[in-house]
């Protein structure tokens, strides 16, 4: 799994650069884009991901001491933050496509949309991980000796949001 | 070789091996026509000896999937192969269905194939690679259907490993991306788009999975280390693969009139794509210097080491040469695409194929390896086609650059023919470099018949 987290992150870091390459060469074009963003709907995510990063945390910290019931009460609030994060998300994009804003728009709706797409999908498949780590842990699945899964699933999540943390500030905030 | 029907493998492999000798026969005759335009012409035109060279490789590397798919998935599933009859029958159903399709390019001019194989029913030749006349294609699906069928109902009835799941996956994948071929829209970009769900996504696709299902096989077996390391390098392997490879189709869609974010996303994936390719080369690399048996077949060992840098150095690096959409913007369908095809070929599967061929051919002939002798010839094969591919690389490459610059960059850009005109140095180079690996070519199919003592079987 480390080596998945490690490979997702290299993808995301190419990307980063090349928004960032891709910025100094039509800084006008990527400010007066930016400025139709919806910001408070970013940041609210930022918060809600942020959250369920703690959630998560706590759910992890719960399973260690042999918690299992408290274990799967913290990852439902988790995936509850996740999935307000995707109606969130689904809203913004529906709101762009409406406008008539597509990735052949200009370069910076290219990859507002297209990395934007990219880490939605990986939040989807993070509450799958998630999901099946909850269903595991609800059926007593871990114990203090073995909550590797458990591990693992928060691990993976911790980086979906850390991705996040760098796109939010990146894309939307700054100019 | 632990059960009976895995010696359906051999025809297979003999068949490949003498396609293969014919492929690199047509390879070296329009490498001469590229400096020599009439050679052979009207018999052999340069567009037919290209299509013989393309489809021969094809057709042959599918001899070799088929045929290690057949050794490998009996022995991992630990059962006998369900039907070894309809797997000869499927083996002479494809060599007389390929041979004829040769013969039919070399004989009968397209046009008119294309007339009689009912090609206005439905239009599905024309397409580099994809030339086959209807009945051939529609003859691929019917074999590799069988196939899978026979292979499914081995693995399904024995032990599941990884090694016959990632196989399996991957032929699966072959057989269904294949499909694609049949369907040839009027609209230019979304025919280039169905050309290309054949062609990439078998190549940076799921012949990436059979190739590591077969290199991780080979390994196991000459090195002895434990299955489950292996297998962990293997599904690290496929998932980097598939990850960069199935968005990575991109690299193709910048200049045929998709939308221009394919140019970002093109680039960045399949940038990532050398990625598995390097993992590979450690992965052989690291299992050889854990070795806990030394196994008597060198040669093999040579083969599956050799696979690793080469698939590494022709698909990952010459890959990723031109993989980036900016300098594509230059390179686009000139001399180093050619380049990179040849080595990246060669490296990964021409390589992995001789692999398994290496491995399996003398444990299905009763012994463990070849004689000394033996071995060392077919390792001085591997030597004189392996350097001789190099330098083709190379003069390719360097043809290419040349071409770019004269006919692309220049301030006074000169027509295509007039470049070539002005590189046929580096063709007289490469030509020569095909005699050389012809050569080894012909080392190789020798190596089979040299007698001397050879190592008792011991699996």
């Amino acid at each position: 799994m480390w080596f998945f987290i490690l490979a997702e992150l290299l993808v995301f870091g190419v990307f980063f650069l090349a928004y960032a390459f891709a910025r100094t060469r039509n800084v006008e074009l990527f400010n007066a884009s930016q400025l139709e963003l919806d910001q408070l709907s970013g940041a609210i995510n930022t918060v809600l991901l942020i959250s369920s990063s703690y959630f998560v945390v706590r759910a992890v910290d719960q399973i260690r001491h042999g918690r299992s019931r408290s274990c799967t009460y913290w990852l439902l609030a988790a995936m509850t933050c996740g999935g307000a994060f995707l109606v969130l998300k689904l809203a913004e994009f529906g709101a762009k496509i409406e406008a008539g804003i597509t990735m052949s728009t200009n370069t910076f709706f290219m990859f507002y949309l297209g990395l934007g797409f990219f880490h939605f999908m990986h939040v989807v498949l993070g509450m799958v991980i998630l999901g099946a780590v909850t269903l595991k842990a609800w059926k007593g699945g871990y114990s203090a000796a073995s909550y590797s899964g458990v591990e693992t699933g928060a691990a993976y999540w911790h980086m979906v949001d850390l991705v996040w943390i760098i796109l939010f500030p990146l894309i939307y905030v700054l100019h | 070789m632990k059960y009976k029907s895995q010696a359906v493998a051999k025809p297979y492999f003999i068949a490949a091996i003498g396609l293969f000798l014919g492929q690199i026969v047509f390879g070296l005759i329009m490498g001469l026509q590229y400096v020599v335009g009439d050679f052979l012409f009207p018999a052999i035109p340069f567009n037919v000896a290209r299509m013989v060279h393309t489809n021969l490789l094809i057709v042959w590397l599918l001899f070799g999937f088929m045929g290690a798919a057949y050794y490998l998935i009996p022995e991992e599933s630990e059962r006998e192969l369900h039907s070894p009859k309809l797997a000869l029958a499927m083996f002479w159903i494809f060599l007389v269905a390929g041979a004829a399709t040769i013969l039919s390019y070399l004989l009968v001019p397209y046009a008119s194939l294309a007339k009689w194989t009912g090609n206005d029913l439905l239009a599905t030749m024309g397409r580099e690679f994809l030339e086959q006349p209807l009945p051939t294609k529609i003859g691929i699906v019917v074999v590799a259907l069988a196939m899978l069928y026979n292979l499914s109902m081995t693995v399904l009835r024995g032990r599941k490993t990884a090694i016959n799941l990632v196989m399996l996956v991957g032929l699966w994948g072959l057989a269904i991306f294949f499909l694609f071929s049949f369907y040839n829209p009027g609209n230019l970009v979304k025919d280039k788009y169905y050309w290309w769900w054949v062609v990439h996504l078998w190549v940076e696709g799921v012949w990436e999975l059979i190739m590591g299902a077969m290199l991780a096989f080979v390994l196991i077996k000459v090195t002895g280390v434990d299955r489950e390391v292996i297998e962990k390098w293997l599904y690290v392997i496929i998932a980097m693969a598939l990850i960069s490879g199935l968005i990575g189709t991109g690299h193709h869609y910048y200049w045929i009139g998709a939308p221009e974010y394919w140019q970002w996303w093109g680039s960045v994936f399949s940038a990532l794509e050398p990625i598995p390719f390097f993992m590979m080369t450690v992965f052989a690399f690291n299992m050889v210097n854990r070795r806990r048996r030394e196994h008597p077949n060198k040669a093999a060992v040579l083969w599956a080491l050799g696979t690793g840098v080469m698939a590494f150095l022709g698909a990952g690096v010459w890959g990723f040469l031109h993989t980036l959409a900016p300098v594509n913007f230059y390179t686009h369908g000139s001399q180093i695409t050619a380049a990179h095809g040849h080595m990246a070929f060669y490296g990964a599967y021409v390589m992995v194929v001789l692999t398994m061929i290496s491995y399996t051919m003398p444990l299905m002939r009763g012994r463990a390896a070849n004689g000394r002798v033996a071995q060392m010839v077919e390792m001085w094969s591997f030597w004189l086609m392996t350097v001789a591919m190099v330098f083709i690389t190379l003069f390719l490459t360097a043809a290419g650059i040349l071409q770019i610059w004269l006919q692309r960059v220049a301030a006074e850009p000169m027509s295509f023919m007039a470049a070539q005109e002005q590189v046929s140095l580096f063709y007289w180079m490469r030509e020569v470099s095909g005699l050389i690996f012809l050569i080894g070519v012909l080392l190789y199919i020798g190596s089979f018949f040299i007698k001397g003592k050879s190592e008792a079987a011991t699996t």
